[in-house]
Formats: structure tokens, sequence, C-alpha cells
């Protein structure tokens, strides 16, 4: 009971606040207000895009996972960090990362231009698709990367013994080890695409891209029809529930936690053809994810140099965020991972925060507290509940299987010797978890960091976090301090990300 | 540090504010109240004049500000709204949360201005904004002739793409349809935002950007850059006029009603050329900034009444999602 | 006096009966063959399986409803026996108090048993840079320190060559007898029951029975038990 109670407690008001969020919306409304066909093809226009997304993600993370599995070189952990970066960058930044490459005055254009050859079209459907697997392969090369080496060693030592090339090794290894891993790697990237909006819009090209989130931006703005914005984010939320339904009768347990700085012989990848494929995968992968950050870095250096004092002081504030999002959001994961090792279901709880508009739970948190006090005095607080519930799914990801192994291998030794809950957490599982919450407390943070979430919506002018900043720059014309505040917060990101992974392995033994 | 222990405490517990001046609340969209906005000046010259204590609150763009205001209906705590724009004032008007204001002016904008309700605080021409000696169409219908690339912004979820789209009906009426459907070629992508688009436009993504006629002000005085045109159109440039306007549930009418007094005085309009980039709705008595005389002066200017604004408005986007979905 | 009244064993579908008496201070062997349920006996006694029907009584109090560490047992696993980022005092400490808060008294009793088991001054290394040996030698530490008035092992030197298991077998053997404890001990090598245990349960089709002489039940098999044995006999 102990297990569990407080991880139940964390999933019911996790659930109180999403649902509650969403009831507040409609019983505003007064009900829901049914879809007009715009409406509806921005549905189709949404699936299609996230379909489309995770699928290309997914399989394009196969033989990166692959490579980066089998291969020992030099760089290999500071690659594997890198891999994290798309992820955790806040979108606007992104996408002038990706245009500077991609766009029509990008690197790539230009390198076409000197041999007379068009701009290469980087707006459309493929645009969508194109910033979305830049975002999310990263991601799901984590997840198989860790499906990988899950595998025991002593399989592949088996397989070497009986001479298994490659083939086989895929068919008798690898197949049913992707089985179980790939379709929570595809409903966790189909679940962040499919609430995609701006990406969508600015790379789509035009209304064609309209996605479910614009139309629920569009509900709520320009035709304050509060029912159609809940219904429509009531439609996305069910899509991603079928979606974690349908993935969970394919998959087992599966994770992407830390642990990556192992890699085994393979005897049957030994051959020149293979090693030129592993080589060729990981050159053309690190080209895709490190030229956006490259550019990223090299229009934000004029501007770093002399950033207004405002937006150090922004990142004060977005640093008093992120301290209360990790120590909320991975005490959450924590309870919320010692359930799931009985309760699997709840794992879909936590989905429930990506699975449901941004902008309908900041309505919705809104409408909950207007009735007693001033929302704007809690801009900080459902910035940081926004944080969490956002960070929630990956966090537990990362944790639930060290739980399961821990509770698997250790909870009849701590019976058997009488260990209290208290010390059972102390002694056991605190010390056996540390490295994957280090590497949760990372990924939270340094999500906390990029996202602007809600705060948008109701900051008050001394609250700005860092991403509300560079926005407010772009919207004060100030390109140039903007691309160094984006700088800044990228690298912000990336060394809260760096602190809290290393943090959690120091002295670590698992 | 003070700062950052306020900070804290307000995470930690939720502080209520114990003032004894009293307070006025405005409401407005987030770029008037951040560090390189109006808010900052506007505050501290209010403060000076009102011994009350001004405070501003930001709330995404115009159409933000009035689903916010709405939201919380007749229990909001704004007094002043600031910040919505012509095509927003008729649904402003009907959802009987503002209250009439007195307020009165010699107003420098091109149109005559009489409303009972709302008071304008600073207004533009929407333009197309290009690199001098690039592509430069005189009209929206040589542009869409044309294939010159032009980044703009959704009409849904920004107001300058709100403003093309009433500026596009205006000029053309029913032959709107047409001129879309023949634009459609020359956009090259269609943003959530005009920071978006801006900041696309700059890395050299397309060669003209929908934004204001003031765009140019703000590089040539703040950067030194003369690099930058607006493109005067033959069919005229529709306008954006942003008001300002008393919240019907205030509980500081009086300081309200001496707050939109101050919205036009040269205190208030002084701040706005160089910080929100616009026109000021009454020139100031030191005129206006060096720069602004090298800006286009459209012949015509062109504005839809606010009370047939908002019955177009759903026309007119059928009309540009129905071209550009193809 | 361990008695098993009629008692019914459930693990998932698999059910195993059992109705005996251990005299106290006996070293008994559970012999079977493989999947026949001698983990699920143990686990039974020690408090891991459901026992679904009948007692299991000490001395007269019943057992059966108690959880694992309220039971007067010490158990040793096949894997698992201790903490890997625990240093070696700390897991022998957890037998004593399960919350480590350790008195001067209890850390002396640890350093005691520690050199009784030939681990002098390995008190602060981790488990992982030990070998297979010393690993025994700190599970049986511990056990050393409970003090406990059984003892269940279930095969935990299986991974251990012949030599050094013998070794442990010998080191239990000293232990027990030290403690005047009860001893059950799986094994599938009747050589081990031989060694240390003067009577032997067998386990096998859905039933412990015994206990048996070990010598007698070795000599002349039943037939399950035969089967098992083979080529071993």
């Amino acid at each position: 009971m102990r297990q569990v109670a407080p991880g139940l407690l964390v999933a019911t008001l996790i659930a109180a606040i999403v649902l509650g969020a969403l009831s507040a919306v409609l019983w505003r409304a007064g009900g829901g207000s049914g879809l007009g066909p715009a409406d509806i093809a921005a549905l189709k226009f949404t699936l299609v895009q996230s379909v489309l997304s995770s699928v290309i993600s997914c399989v394009l993370a196969i033989p990166v996972a692959r490579a980066l599995a089998r291969r020992a070189f030099v760089g290999r952990g500071l690659l594997i960090t890198l891999l994290g970066a798309p992820f955790i960058l806040p979108v606007i930044v992104a996408v002038l990362g990706l245009t500077a490459v991609f766009g029509r005055a990008g690197v790539i254009s230009a390198a076409l231009g000197w041999f007379g050859l068009p701009p290469v079209q980087i707006y459309g459907l493929h645009g969508v698709v194109l910033a979305h697997v830049f975002f999310n392969l990263p991601l799901a090369t984590r997840i198989l990367l860790q499906g990988w080496l899950s595998i025991p060693s002593e399989r592949f030592r088996l397989a070497a013994s009986l001479g298994m090339g490659a083939g086989p090794v895929a068919r008798v290894l690898e197949y049913p080890m992707l089985r179980s891993f790939l379709p929570g790697a595809l409903v966790i990237v189909f679940a962040l695409c499919l609430s995609s909006f701006a990406v969508a819009l600015t790379l789509g090209g035009g209304p064609r891209a309209t996605t479910v989130e614009l139309a629920i931006y569009e509900a709520f703005l320009f035709d304050f029809d509060l029912g159609r914005a809940a219904v429509l984010a009531s439609v996305q939320m069910g899509l991603v529930v079928l979606a974690a339904i349908a993935a969970l009768r394919w998959s087992g347990a599966e994770g992407f936690g830390a642990g990556m700085d192992r890699t085994i012989r393979r005897r049957d990848a030994e051959t020149p053809l293979l090693k030129a494929q592993d080589f060729l995968v990981l050159l053309g992968v690190t080209l895709f994810l490190v030229l956006p950050l490259l550019m990223i870095l090299l229009r934000g250096l004029p501007g770093l140099m002399d950033l207004p004092g405002t937006v150090w002081a922004s990142l004060q504030t977005s640093a008093i965020v992120v301290f209360f999002s990790i120590i909320i959001g991975v005490g959450a994961s924590f309870v919320l991972a010692m359930a799931a090792v009985r309760l699997g279901w709840l794992e879909g709880v936590a989905l429930l925060g990506i699975a449901t508009s941004p902008m309908v739970i900041g309505t919705g948190l809104f409408l909950m507290i207007h009735p007693f006090d001033a929302p704007s005095r809690y801009t900080l607080h459902v910035t940081v509940a926004a944080n969490v519930l956002m960070a929630l799914p990956f966090s537990l990801r990362v944790m639930l299987p060290k739980m399961r192994e821990i509770y698997n291998n250790y909870n009849r030794l701590a019976m058997s010797l009488g260990l209290s809950h208290g010390a059972w957490i102390r002694l056991v599982l605190w010390p056996r978890m540390r490295r994957v919450t280090g590497f949760a407390a990372g990924l939270t943070g340094a999500l906390s960091m990029g996202d602007l979430g809600v705060i948008a919506l109701f900051a008050s002018p001394d609250q700005a976090t860092l991403p509300l900043q560079v926005l407010r720059l772009m919207g004060a014309y100030r390109m140039e301090d903007a691309a160094g505040a984006a700088l800044l917060l990228m690298c912000a990101s990336l060394a809260i990300f760096w602190l809290f992974d290393r943090g959690g392995r120091v002295d670590a033994d698992t | 540090m003070m700062k950052h222990l306020t900070l804290v405490t307000g995470l930690v517990a939720a502080t209520s504010a114990v003032a004894e001046t009293p307070v006025l609340n405005v409401y407005t969209y987030d770029s008037f109240v951040s560090d390189w906005g109006p808010g900052p000046a506007v505050e501290e010259a209010f403060e000076k004049v009102c011994g009350c204590d001004l405070q501003f609150t930001g709330a995404g763009d115009g159409a933000a500000l009035l689903a916010r205001l709405k939201l919380e209906g007749a229990r909001t705590e704004a007094d002043v709204v600031l910040g919505l724009d012509t095509s927003l004032i008729g649904a402003a008007r009907e959802s009987g949360l503002f209250a009439p204001a007195s307020v009165s002016a010699d107003y420098t904008l091109p149109v005559a201005w009489s409303d009972d309700m709302f008071v304008p605080f600073d207004w533009g021409y929407f333009a197309f904004v290009g690199n001098k000696g690039g592509k430069s169409p005189s009209s929206i219908a040589e542009l869409a002739a044309s294939d010159a690339k032009i980044i703009i912004q959704d009409p849904r979820s920004s107001t300058p793409g709100l403003g093309l789209l009433m500026w596009v009906k205006a000029a053309y009426g029913d032959d709107a349809p047409q001129i879309w459907a023949d634009l459609s070629d020359n956009i090259v992508t269609v943003t959530k935002g005009w920071s978006e688009a801006y900041g696309l436009f700059l890395e050299g993504e397309a060669d003209l950007v929908l934004s204001y006629t003031t765009s140019p002000a703000y590089h040539l005085i703040a950067e030194e850059d003369d690099s930058k045109q607006a493109l005067p159109f033959t069919e005229g440039h529709y306008m954006q006029i942003e008001v300002a306007g008393k919240a019907a549930a205030t509980d500081q009418p009086e300081l309200a009603d001496q707050f939109l007094q101050f919205v036009v005085s040269d205190a208030f309009q002084q701040v706005i050329p160089t910080t929100n980039w616009m026109y000021p709705a009454v020139t100031p008595a030191a005129g206006l900034p060096e720069g602004f005389d090298t800006l286009i002066q459209p012949e015509k200017s062109l504005l839809i009444a606010s009370d047939q604004a908002d019955a177009l408005r759903d026309v007119a986007l059928g009309e540009w999602l129905a071209a550009l979905s193809k | 006096m361990l008695t098993l009244d009629k008692v019914l064993i459930k693990n998932g579908d698999f059910r195993l009966k059992a109705d005996m008496l251990i005299p106290r201070g006996a070293s008994v062997a559970v012999i079977g063959p493989s999947g026949g349920g001698k983990s699920t006996l143990l686990g039974a006694i020690a408090g891991f399986n459901e026992v679904a029907e009948g007692s299991i009584t000490w001395n007269g109090a019943v057992i059966s409803d108690l959880p694992p560490h309220k039971r007067p047992m010490a158990i040793l696993f096949q894997d698992n026996n201790f903490f890997p980022h625990l240093t070696v005092a700390q897991n022998v400490g957890l037998g004593l108090d399960p919350s480590l808060k350790l008195t001067v008294a209890q850390r002396r009793l640890v350093s005691a048993a520690l050199e009784k088991t030939g681990l002098h001054g390995y008190e602060e290394r981790k488990p992982g840079s030990l070998s297979g040996g010393q690993q025994g030698r700190v599970a049986l530490a511990r056990v050393l320190v409970q003090q406990r008035e059984i003892i269940l092992l279930d095969e935990p030197f299986a991974a251990l060559g012949p030599a050094l298991k013998t070794e442990m077998l010998t080191l239990v053997q000293d232990l027990t007898r030290e403690i005047g404890a009860t001893l059950l001990m799986v094994s599938h090598e009747p050589e081990d029951a031989r060694l240390i245990c003067e009577q032997t349960v067998l386990v096998a089709e859905g039933a412990a029975t015994g206990p048996f002489d070990t010598a007698k039940l070795l000599a002349d098999p039943p037939q399950p038990l035969r089967e098992y044995l083979g080529a071993n006999r």
C-alpha cells in the first residue's frame, strides 16, 4: 500500500488538473459545440503529419541506434549527449536553426546555388515532417538504444559462437527487441507531434498545414468559442489515449534510461560493409542534428556579448522555475514509478500531460484559479505545474525500467530482512535510482528551461522566463539580441541537462 | 537580489499585495510591457502624476487580451484595457465589458475618430517591407502577378495577418478570392505571429514580409541601417488603430478616466514612436522623432468600420482559407 | 520443532502439498527434480509464497500468517543476497538493524562476524569487488549476526566450484552449530546433502515428503528420485 499510495495520489492529481482544466473550459462554455469542416480538415492534416513524423522518426532511429549500440568510437558519449539537444530546444529557436540550414537562404540552398541549382523548398508537409524528425529522431534513438542495451551481452556472445551473421542476429535478437520497444517510441513521438503548432504552421507553408492545436487557438482567440476549443482538445486527447492503448497491446515494458556508455563487441557486425554503413549513418545523423545547432551558435554569438540586463534577470526567473519543476517533477515521477511497478496503467495517466492542448490546460487552470484569486499571482506556479505535466511522461519512462529491476531483484531480500518502507527508500531505492534520477532531473530541467508553456498566456512584466524574453526581443525587432538570448537558452538547457546527468553518475554504484 | 527573493516567496506562498496607495490595473499585450516596449516609461510617467501604483498585466496579443477579459467577465481585476485594435472593437463593444469614456483630444489620425468608448493611442499602416534594391511591386495586384516571395502571418493567430485579410477585402471586395489565388504562389509560408515572420525575412527567407510602414524606422533609428523599405501600394494601405478602454467592472473609475486622458497626453504619446514603432494618435508638441520623416506616406487610408468588420471578417477568412488550401 | 500441518502452497498455477515435522536443530536437505517445487517450499516457509490451506508452526506457534521478517528465520536466495551499492559491513549490519542505525556494540558484532567468515579487513569494500566465494561469505556473515533459529538456503552457492562450495557448506555447518539453528537447504547435488544433512525432504510430484534419513534415502531412492538422480547415483 505504501508503495502505491503516493503514486496513486500523484496520478489522481494529474488527472484532476488535466480533466479539471478541460471541464472548467467546457463548463464556462456551457457545453461543447460541434466541429466544422475546417476542424475536420485540421484533424486530418494533424493525423497525417503526426503519423508520418512519428513513423519516419522511429524508422530512421533504428539504424542510428543500432550503429551506436554496436560501435565504440571516440566521441560516442559526446554524440549521445548532443542527441539530447534538439529535443530540449525551444521551438522558435529550433525553427530558425532549421531554416538557416534548409531554408531558401540556408546553407544547403547556398551550396546548390554554386552549381546553378534552385534553392531547397522546405515549406510544406515535408518541411513539417523534417522539423518533427529533427526534434524526435534523437528521442526515438535514445529509446531504441536502450532497447539494444537491454539485450544481454551473453546473447550476442552465443550468437557469435554459433557463427550468426548480421542477418540472423537481426532476425533472432534485434527484431523481437524492436517489437517491444518500437510501439512505445511511436506513441510518445506521435503524442508530441499531435500538439505541434508553431512548427507545423511556420514550415507548413500555409493554412493547408492547419493542425488541431491551431484550430484550438483559433476557436479560443478568433471566435472565443470555448466549447469548440474543449471538444477539439478532447479529440486530441482521445487520439493519444487510443494510440497509447494500441502501443501497450503491442509492447512490453521499456524505457530510455541512463547507462548508455556500454558497447558490446559485435562480431556479427565486423564486416567492412556494415562498418561503412554505420559510419555513414552516424555521419549523416550528426550533420543533420548538429548543423542547425551550429547555425544557432553562429547567429547567437554576436548578440551574446552584450545582452540586455533583463535577459539575465529572466534567466534567473527561469532558473527558479526550473528548480521547482525539477523538485516536484522528479519527486512525482519517483513515486509514480514506485506505484507503476505494480500498476502498469499508471504510465498511461502520465501521458495525459502531453496529450492535452497547453492552450486548454492554461485556460482551464486560469478559470479554476480566477474565482479565488488573481491568476497573474500564480503565473510561476502554473508554469511549474505545466512543466511538470509535460516532463512527467519522459522522466517516468526513464525511471520505471530501473525501478522495476530494483523491485524484482531486491524486494524479497528487503522483506526477509524486514526493511521498513523508509529504510527501503533510503538504503536501496534512492542509491540505486540516483543515476536515472539524475538523468530524469536533467531532462525535466532542460525541458522546463526551454518551454514557453503557458506563461505567455498570463505573464506579468517582471516575471518573464527566458523563452518568453526571446519572444519579446523578437517582437521588439531586436533579432540579434534574440539570437543571443536563444543561444544562452540553448546553453542553459544543455548545462542543466549535463549537470544533473553527471551529478547522478558521480559515485553512483549501479 | 530582492527581486529574486520576491519571486521565490511568490512561488512558495502566494503573497497578497498589500497596497496603501490605490492600484490601477492595466491589461495590455505582452510586447507593450516588455523592457523594450512603452510600458516602463509609461508607468514611470503616470505614477509621477497619479499618486497611485500602475500595474501592467501582459497577455499575448490583442486577441488574447480580449479573450482574457471575456474569461474573467465581470469579475475582472482590470481597470483599463490597452491594446485592442480596430478589428477587435466590434467584439469588445458587444461583450458589454467596457464602460463609456469621455476623453477629448486633437487626434492626428488620418481618419476622423469619434467613439464614446475607446480611446486611440497609436496607429500605423500595414505594408510589405523589403530590402532596398530588391523586389518592389507597386500594388497588391502587381505583387500577385510577380515572382516576389513573401511571408505573411496567419489571420487566425496574428493581428497583421488579420490586417492583410481586411486590406485585400477593403481594396478588392468581391474580387478578393481571385487576388488570394494569384498571391498563393508568392507566399513562402504563413507564420503564427509577426515575430516569426519578421525573423524569417531577416534571415533572407523571402523578398518581402507583411509588417508596418514604420518598420524601416526601427532599423534606421535603432540600428542606423537604411537598407529596409516599406513599399507604397496604389490600392492604399489598411490601417491599424490601437485603442484603450475602461473596464465596466473597474473599482477605480476616476483613476481609469485619469489614465485614459493621460494616454492622449504628450507624456504618453512621445514614448510611442521609438518603443512601439507606431505613429502616436496625437502628435506630441516636439513632433515625430528624426527618421520618421523618411517613411512612406500612403495616398489612401483603408479602414473598414468596426460595425461591419466582424461580419466581413468571417467571409474574408473563408475566402482566404479556400484560396490557400488548394 | 517446525511443523507443516496439511499445508497447501499456491504459486500461480502451481500447487504443492506438504505435511511434515522437522525437529529443532536438525540439518535437512531439500532435494527433488528441477521444477518440482523446492524453492516454492522454502518460499512458503519464509513467507514469500501463499499458504492456501493448513498452517506452519514453530515450537507450537503459528508463523504462516507472519510477514517474512517476523518469522524466526534467515534466508539466502540463489542470487541478489546483498545490495551491491552498500559496503560489506553495511550489508551485514542490515541483519542487525534494517534501518542501519547501528550502535557501537552492533558494529563490533558485525566485525566479529566478518572475522569469523574470513572477511576481516573487507568491511568497506563493495560486494561487487569481491570474488564469488567472498560474496558467499558476506551473506553468511549476515546470517550469523541475524541469530535466527531457522536458516533457509535456496542454493546460494550453486554458481561456485566444487571445492569452494564444499568450503561454504562446511562454514554453514559451523555457523548452524554455533547458533544452534535448524537448517533447511535446497540442493540438486546428493553429495551436498550427504556432506552436512543427516535428513532429507523429497519434493516431487506436487508433494513434499519426509524427512528421511539421508543415507538410507540415497541408498534406496523411491521412483521419482531415482529418475532424477539417474546416472548420478
